[in-house]
């Protein structure tokens, strides 16, 4: 700041510079963004009557988890819970088998261009697709079950891993890669030992948040048919049984806790 | 160094017998409970579908393309729909979120012991219900609309906002902090001159991140009837009208990536 424009500020009071430093772009920001939540109010229609009823039952399903009901339905939560953590662990698995090649193809440093395209337009497609999507046009094509569940899962987690692999693959350090190579190692003796130690505490990590989040997804893949848990919850929902929602709701919580915790732990030890 | 030893020449290995044996038994395990989930999955799927899936799949295909192009004139209303449930449920999320983050940050929090523990829970039980599961409930509560997949969106994203915004907290410069204090700033003063300016920035961008990704979900939750395009997409599903569901396919598809272009410039210019 020049000593001109130090003598002009004085006297004056110091006031936070703004957030977006063009005025006009600052101003015209604001006016769009409030033209458009006016106009988004205006378009939502709210039954404040509906509203009003439902508050009761509301405060019912909050009461629900004062007083959860584990017994009454136990065996249909049983059964849903237990085919929720056989397809987020099988899924799992096959996922993160899969994604290991797709994630060495998607990495620029290591896979010629033509693996590398095919890799990635993978790992696009996964991506873009929403699981419950993915859900529902494979229930279309191999029927109601896990299957469907399995199969959904285990795509998701290829866009997911494969991607976070290949970014982490392209940072490692060149170096040590070099190291392994030059000491007359086979591609894949490369692989195993200038590449993969590198990038294996991350992909452990990777692969445990990627278990916590396959069993949240697996908890709505019911609600389409592709088994799990969600289709007790959508029943209990369904017939009003808000203790029971409430049981499978607190069994949930504390799953993806305990995983979050676990996952913590190990990431903790391999790094 | 384990080291391997045959007659008089050394050998380098990477592990001793006993680490060997141990990972061997785990891999051992691991296998086997892999083996069993696979198994419950077979039982549970009706093999004869899946047999005849690539028949199925190609039915599909064929009914699918081309996409009915005219029925776009009635997707305008549910796109909108769609971006107001994300746009407006960010909104709520991010201003409930910021007292919660506030509260479970270790160095802004009132008290250690008893609101840090209660902010938590609140993340780890917004985070970990699908907001799918959470539009299923608040259509049970205030009836199916917009509203509800607005709070649905609202509820989940509000966990996501502040674990994110908890831990920049916790992240930020003491000693600025320590400025401010040192010239008589009062608590609140503290706040927005020592440390809103050192988050503003990772705070616009956990916005627009979840704005990304509640775009994604917004656009399934009329799945269960809580408004978007999602509910056209159910209507054409139960009617199996193959055409519409593939051009709403590709409208979600072009949604998913303009948001995602959007956010991935907005945080571009931000950070």
């Amino acid at each position: 700041m020049s000593h001109r424009e130090l003598e002009d500020m004085l006297g004056k009071g110091w006031r936070k510079p703004p957030f977006v430093s063009n005025p006009k772009l600052r101003w015209s920001l604001i006016l769009g963004f409030v033209a458009y939540l006016v106009a988004a109010f205006m378009t939502i229609e709210v039954d404040w009557g509906r509203v009003y009823v439902g508050l009761d039952r509301g405060w019912a399903f909050i009461l629900a988890f004062t007083s959860p009901d584990f017994t009454s339905r136990a065996s249909d939560i049983w059964e849903g819970l237990l085919e929720s953590i056989v397809m987020t662990v099988a899924a799992s698995v096959v996922g993160i088998l899969i994604s290991i090649p797709i994630g060495l193809g998607a990495a620029r440093n290591i896979a010629p261009l033509p693996i590398y395209l095919v890799c990635r337009g993978i790992v696009a497609v996964s991506r873009a697709l929403q699981e419950i999507i993915v859900a529902i046009l494979l229930v279309a094509i191999f029927g109601f079950g896990p299957l469907a569940g399995f199969l959904t899962l285990s795509f998701a987690t290829i866009g997911f891993l494969s991607k976070l692999l290949a970014e982490d693959i392209e940072a490692m350090d060149k170096v040590q890669a070099e190291a392994i190579k030059a000491s007359g190692a086979r591609w894949l003796q490369w692989i195993n030992y200038g590449v993969q130690p590198q990038v294996m505490p991350r992909l452990v990590g990777l692969s445990m948040y990627r278990i916590d989040i396959n069993f949240r997804e697996s908890a709505i893949l019911g609600l389409v048919g592709a088994g799990g848990i969600g289709a007790t919850l959508n029943t209990a929902f369904d017939r009003y049984e808000y203790d029971t929602a409430a049981a499978i709701l607190i069994l949930i919580i504390g799953i993806v806790m305990s995983l979050e915790y676990l996952s913590g732990i190990i990431r903790a030890k391999v790094q | 160094m384990p080291v391997l030893e045959k007659g008089s020449a050394q050998t380098w290995r990477r592990r001793t017998t006993g680490e060997n044996l141990f990972r061997w038994f785990g891999w051992l395990i691991g296998v086997a409970i892999f083996v069993v989930c696979w198994q419950r999955i077979s039982e549970a799927t009706t093999w004869f579908f899946v047999w005849d899936a690539p028949r199925i799949a190609g039915d599909i295909w064929t009914r699918a393309t081309p996409p009915r192009w005219t029925y776009i004139t009635q997707l305008g209303r549910p796109i909108w729909d769609t971006l107001n449930i994300a746009t407006l449920g960010t909104l709520i999320a991010i201003c409930l979120a910021v007292p919660v983050a506030f509260m479970a940050a270790r160095n802004t929090t009132p008290s250690v012991l008893f609101i840090r523990p209660v902010a938590l829970l609140v993340i780890v039980s917004s985070r970990s219900i699908n907001s799918l599961i959470w539009a299923l409930l608040l259509i049970a509560i205030i009836g199916p609309g917009v509203f509800a997949g607005v709070i649905a969106i609202a509820i989940r994203s509000i966990g996501f906002c502040a674990k994110l915004l908890y831990e920049a907290i916790e992240e930020i410069d003491h000693t600025q902090v320590e400025a401010i204090s040192a010239t008589g700033a009062s608590r609140w003063q503290v706040m927005a001159y020592g440390i809103v300016p050192q988050i503003l920035p990772a705070f616009a961008g956990i916005a627009v991140f979840r704005w990304d990704i509640n775009i994604r979900e917004s656009t399934v939750l009329g799945l269960v009837g809580a408004g978007g395009i999602g509910l056209q997409l159910s209507a054409s599903l139960n009617v199996l009208a193959w055409p519409q569901v593939s051009l709403i396919l590709l409208v979600i598809l072009a949604a998913v990536m303009i948001s995602e272009w959007v956010s991935a410039k907005v945080r571009g210019a931000i950070i």
